[in-house]
């Protein structure tokens, strides 16, 4: 299971990215479709909300793939050990 | 003081009077703190939802008529706003939390929506005082996103810190209900105020949309109150109360939550595996379907209402049942089943209400027709607004009104491109009380990913950065992705315009990758001791 965990990491160190340049993307031909305020608000919100979130997207992958998720705390002690 | 409570197991044949009589102590006290956490959070959703439900009313109010398309994405956009500074909220007020404690952050928390709110209902509209209009309104939303975060983490953390560990699930699950009880009552006081403002239905409407949608933000100020008075009266949580006289206070949650390489992993896993999907099912099941039963199937604006109005009576009891139910078997497999369910049946759920509504096949009454028309001279003087109404009725109670509006102008050379054309339609009783179920069951998947949420949010983290820490993963998940839900599949239906269910594959992807995330990494235990 420990094997899968990690390997699934590589999964989502790339859908981080991924699924960021397709927002770019979209966000690209969306707005030259439709060049208004509108537009650009809407589709600027989401570049500016998700951007951040596929980075995290791309962490928790990195996280999965060292193995970080092997064993998850079962305790607060273990959590502030580090 | 409030001390959390041991256990509840009835032990009927060991206990003494003494016993029995603290017994009851502890639990009039766990009913008094639920009681006074769960009414401020409700009063709290339901300031925030009543904005979402009135969002045409408002885009007339505040936003340049000159574009309607324009005026309603604005006032989504306002929408989505107050949900994008929801984890802005969780982080100000998270950290609040865990420095001065719960009791006085979600205080504040519940003075500023009622604030914001009551003055929502205050601001003159655009055409009084222009664009300060849509800007003080946008700022007071932003400002109810923040005290939304704030309040939520909170008032999970409160009840979660007073509660019993074999009975976490359950205690907690109340406080889950409000969500959703906010959202029943904003309907509520929508519809009755819609048609409590003159005896004439059409007149009361009339009223409605032109000053009578301030009354649901007005009555707020009188809720919160109520419940500011009733919050007052509460201690602090025990647990941050032990933190605090022992001098173990975080002094900097923030870097605690996410300057650790342990923290920030739970955090990520609580937001991919748990929040991020659960945040698409809640929005799906609850916003996106009546703006699809309402715009896409085009079902009439009250009857669109109660349906989600009994498909929510009949659901809200399953958030304390499966809350109380992953005090046996763990939070985990309800909430993913519940994600699961929702990924292989939106299609077919959706497809369902879009055939209860059409009225192909159906045996038409023609001696029932009926055709209006009508010419309205415009200011100009040279032009003519026409109206036909169509109104046919169906054997089985159907009925659909179709409007056309064209101008008639007095120049020959000019004709109206595209008339207006607006679909109403009523339906019959048996297939209301068929899409009344078909709702109802996307509750259902509502009630399991997110009745055993604030449980299993609480025990993932440490008491003493456990605001911080679980407020931003629910806010990203439930605010973000959830939030966004409704504005992004209407979104991809007017991108991919042939095919109706194409908005539906944001939340299904969303939940798919969030059910994959939470089956591998995610585990089953229940954290016996979350006071340590």
């Amino acid at each position: 299971m420990n094997q899968l965990k990690r390997y699934a990491g590589i999964i989502w160190i790339l859908l981080g990215p991924l699924a960021a340049i397709y927002l770019v993307r979209t966000a690209m031909a969306e707005v030259a479709k439709k060049p208004v305020m509108d537009t650009y608000i809407q589709w600027g919100v989401f570049i500016v909300v998700f951007i951040p979130i596929a980075l995290g997207m791309l962490l928790f992958g990195y996280f999965a793939w060292k193995g970080e998720y092997d064993h998850l705390p079962e305790s607060s002690a273990e959590i502030e050990e580090d | 003081m409030v001390k959390p409570l041991e256990s509840c197991k009835f032990q009927p044949n060991s206990r003494t009077i003494s016993a029995q009589a603290t017994h009851m102590k502890e639990t009039k006290s766990i009913w008094k703190i639920i009681g006074a956490s769960s009414l401020g959070t409700l009063i709290e959703w339901y300031d925030f939802y009543i904005f979402g439900s009135l969002a045409t009313v408002l885009a007339n109010q505040f936003f340049p008529k000159t574009n309607p398309t324009a005026a309603l994405l604005s006032t989504l956009a306002t929408f989505a706003a107050g949900f994008i500074v929801r984890p802005f909220g969780a982080l100000f007020f998270g950290r609040l939390g865990d420095l001065i404690g719960r009791k006085h952050t979600f205080l504040l928390t519940l003075v500023l929506m009622g604030g914001s709110t009551f003055l929502i209902g205050c601001i003159p509209n655009y055409e009084s005082i222009g664009f300060l209009a849509p800007i003080l309104v946008l700022l007071l939303r932003l400002l109810q996103g923040l005290a939304l975060g704030g309040e939520y983490g909170g008032a999970a953390t409160y009840v979660a810190e007073h509660a019993p560990a074999n009975r976490r699930g359950y205690f907690t699950s109340w406080i889950q209900t409000t969500a959703t009880l906010g959202l029943f009552i904003s309907l509520g006081v929508i519809l009755i105020t819609r048609h409590s403002l003159d005896a004439d239905a059409a007149k009361s409407i009339a009223k409605f949309n032109d000053w009578g949608w301030r009354v649901p933000f007005l009555v707020s100020i009188i809720l919160v109150f109520v419940s500011i008075y009733i919050r007052m009266k509460m201690n602090e949580s025990p647990l941050f109360e032990k933190l605090k006289s022992e001098g173990k206070v975080s002094i900097n949650p923030l870097k605690e939550s996410f300057g650790h390489k342990t923290n920030l992993k739970m955090v990520l896993l609580a937001l991919f595996g748990a929040t991020m999907g659960q945040g698409v099912v809640w929005y799906t099941g609850q916003f996106y379907a009546q703006s699809f039963i309402e715009n896409v199937c085009k079902i009439d604006f009250d009857q669109s209402r109660t349906i989600l109005i009994w498909a929510i009576l009949l659901g809200t009891p399953f958030f304390v049942v499966f809350g109380a139910w992953s005090d046996k078997v763990g939070r985990k497999w309800i909430m993913l089943s519940g994600m699961f369910l929702a990924i292989v049946s939106y299609q077919f759920l959706f497809n369902q209400l879009l055939n209860l509504s059409s009225n192909e096949g159906k045996v038409e009454l023609v001696d029932k027709k009926i055709i209006n028309s009508s010419l309205v001279q415009l200011d100009n003087g040279k032009d003519t607004l026409r109206t036909i109404t169509h109104k046919v009725f169906y054997a089985d109670g159907m009925s659909v009104a179709e409007t056309k509006k064209d101008t008639l102008y007095g120049d020959p050379v000019m004709h109206t491109v595209k008339a207006d054309v607006k679909v109403v339609k009523l339906l019959g009783t048996t297939d209301y009380w068929k899409m009344v179920f078909y709702v109802f069951l996307m509750i259902l998947y509502v009630t399991m990913v997110y009745g055993p949420i604030a449980a299993f949010l609480v025990e993932l983290f440490p008491t003493k950065i456990r605001y911080t820490s679980m407020s931003l993963p629910y806010h990203i998940g439930n605010g973000v992705f959830g939030g966004l839900t409704p504005f992004i599949a209407t979104l991809l239906t007017t991108i991919y315009a042939n095919d109706k269910l194409a908005g539906l594959a944001y939340p299904i992807i969303i939940a798919a990758i969030c059910l994959v995330i939470g089956t591998l990494y995610i585990n089953n235990k229940i954290d016996p001791d979350v006071n340590d």
